[in-house]
């Protein structure tokens, strides 16, 4: 292992460095056999299908998927880039929470204060929304996806309606996040929103009394959808998505080819 | 017992023999329901041929030809359709087309039913001077001695009332590297293009709230637009309540309304119009409240009076 000099080089050092510390113990109890970055990982049919079967990626794929479904023209990525927003959003969102109180002139301020007084607020800020409205489209577009595809036929009907769900549970989501910055975008764009509600029959007054908190928006609105929006809605969605997720496996993976 | 190969009733005879002491002969002739054999006392198969009023002696030409080494008697061999019908529930017809089948296979001539024919027939093949030669090697009969047959059959089932036909395997890739690198770039590119659009675009902060200060106009979220669009056509009971309630439903019970199997979309022509309609119909309302419509919700062109849209 010795270079002309008779000395150990800096690149042999480190990689054997590499070496023992993809040896270690710690190493290998984190990465599960057949990891990539396992110590001694060669590619192999065998190795492929434990990469998969043994990583938490197993919940949502299968190892082995039909030919047809890696061509990026059959699904776009829709579905999956919709749970990569949620998750992107849930990010985002948490970062937020740091800096904003659901109150009545503080949330306005919190607002203005997280685009001047925070590192990265601003962009964080304009991720956290851009995202979430890019969500509700490739939701949309991804139902649309799968209508054109049949892919709501037996044995999958009930999936779409759970993705159904999942599309109003979206749109609920992003409804709720509009009116925390306590602008008057904010302010008016829900009430015009709500006012729908009112039109329920029967209960349409009830409807609208308990979405809002009162017969008007008032600063308590702003209380009840802020915990709509940051914990009652991500956890309903969240259940929604698992048993979504887990009968895209068990209805057979992803249908076609058309 | 006349069902039984010999050499499986001898075996049996045997095991009983030992176990009761007894002679094998006289145990096995017992077994047979006869009298105890004398190595003479079979029958040559040619004695079975006057029995000519079996009814199906077609296959009473063929049988001692097939069981010579067994030597049975013709009482034994002779093959009563009708009984062996009813002993083994297998209807008449389908032993009479294994018979023939069998016969077919054999390159044998198939000798029509109730003829007394079993003389010529049999007397052609070959395995009946075996059988004539064959009384001494008896005491050691081969385990599945030569011309015997070991299966017959039984019932025949359908296809297609047991048989599930599975889909046919299919082509099927790893997903990992295949679909992993497919997904990881497709989120790695989102990601980057979103960031990229979030430092150049900022996201709109008004005025704070005022609750005395409608703006002109007000606009839901863009998703709703289509719905506020709606409302300047009908009643508020229809726009905003009874279309969107139904839409909802109606697009949960799609799976439930079409039938129609078929995923082509040349085959589901009908159902990818209606949809489209939809689609489209949400999609031209939603633009048109979005970016036609200004001061008082009324209808401007964007490129005259400027646009009257927030994200």
């Amino acid at each position: 292992m010795a270079n002309g000099n008779g000395r150990v080089g800096l690149r042999q050092r480190l990689s054997q460095a590499g070496d023992q510390m993809r040896s270690s113990q710690l190493w290998s109890s984190i990465f599960r056999p057949g990891s990539p970055f396992r110590h001694g990982y060669t590619d192999s049919p065998r190795n492929r299908s434990y990469v998969i079967m043994n990583n938490v990626l197993y919940h949502l794929h299968p190892v082995k998927v039909k030919r047809h479904a890696v061509r990026l023209s059959y699904t776009l990525c829709l579905g999956g880039l919709s749970f990569f927003l949620f998750i992107l959003l849930t990010i985002t969102g948490i970062f937020l929470m740091f800096y904003y109180r659901p109150t009545s002139p503080q949330a306005y301020l919190d607002i203005q204060a997280l685009s001047t007084d925070v590192a990265f607020g601003q962009l964080v800020r304009n991720m956290h929304r851009w995202g979430a409205h890019l969500m509700v489209l490739t939701v949309f577009l991804h139902m649309a996806r799968v209508f054109y595809h049949g892919a709501y036929k037996p044995p999958r009907e009930f999936n779409w309606v759970v993705g159904v769900v999942l599309l109003l549970l979206t749109l609920l989501l992003s409804f709720t996040g509009y009116l925390l910055p306590w602008d008057q975008l904010a302010l008016w764009a829900v009430t015009v929103g709500s006012n729908m509600a009112l039109y329920s029959p029967v209960i349409g007054d009830q409807v609208s009394f308990a979405l809002i908190g009162g017969v008007q928006i008032t600063p308590d609105t702003l209380l009840r959808w802020y915990v709509l929006h940051v914990l009652f809605l991500p956890f309903i969605i969240v259940v929604f998505m698992a048993v979504h997720f887990w009968r895209v496996r068990k209805d057979g993976g992803i249908s076609g080819p058309l | 017992m006349a069902g039984l190969p010999d050499h499986i009733l001898r075996r049996s005879a045997e095991a009983r023999a030992k176990a009761e002491g007894r002679d094998v002969e006289e145990v096995f002739a017992e077994l047979k329901g006869e009298a105890p054999p004398k190595p003479a006392a079979p029958a040559e198969p040619e004695t079975s041929a006057p029995d000519a009023e079996q009814p199906p002696a077609a296959e009473s030409a063929e049988e001692p030809a097939e069981e010579p080494a067994a030597a049975p008697s013709g009482a034994t061999t002779m093959r009563d359709l009708d009984t062996e019908s009813q002993q083994y529930g297998v209807p008449v017809a389908l032993l009479q087309r294994a018979i023939q089948a069998r016969a077919k296979r054999e390159g044998r001539e198939l000798v029509a039913a109730g003829a007394p024919a079993a003389t010529t027939e049999a007397g052609a093949v070959t395995p009946t001077p075996a059988a004539a030669a064959e009384p001494t090697p008896r005491a050691a009969p081969p385990a599945i001695p030569e011309g015997v047959t070991t299966q017959r059959l039984l019932t025949v089932v359908k296809a297609g009332a047991i048989q599930q036909v599975k889909s046919t395997p299919t082509d099927k890739v790893s997903v990992w590297p295949h679909l992993l690198a497919i997904e990881f770039v497709a989120l790695m590119v989102v990601l980057a293009g979103l960031i990229i659009f979030s430092v150049f675009v900022d996201a709109p902060l008004l005025e704070f709230a005022n609750f005395n200060e409608q703006p002109n106009p007000s606009k839901a979220p863009w998703y709703f637009l289509g719905l506020q669009e709606l409302l300047s056509y009908f009643d508020p009971q229809v726009a905003g309540v009874i279309i969107p309630g139904f839409g909802l439903v109606g697009l949960a019970m799609i799976p439930y309304v079409d039938k129609n199997p078929a995923v082509k979309p040349s085959d589901r022509k009908l159902a990818i119009m209606i949809f489209s309609f939809f689609v489209f119909a949400a999609a031209i309302l939603t633009t048109y409240g979005s970016f036609f419509r200004g001061p008082g919700f009324n209808f401007t062109f964007p490129w005259t009076d400027g646009i009257f849209f927030d994200f």
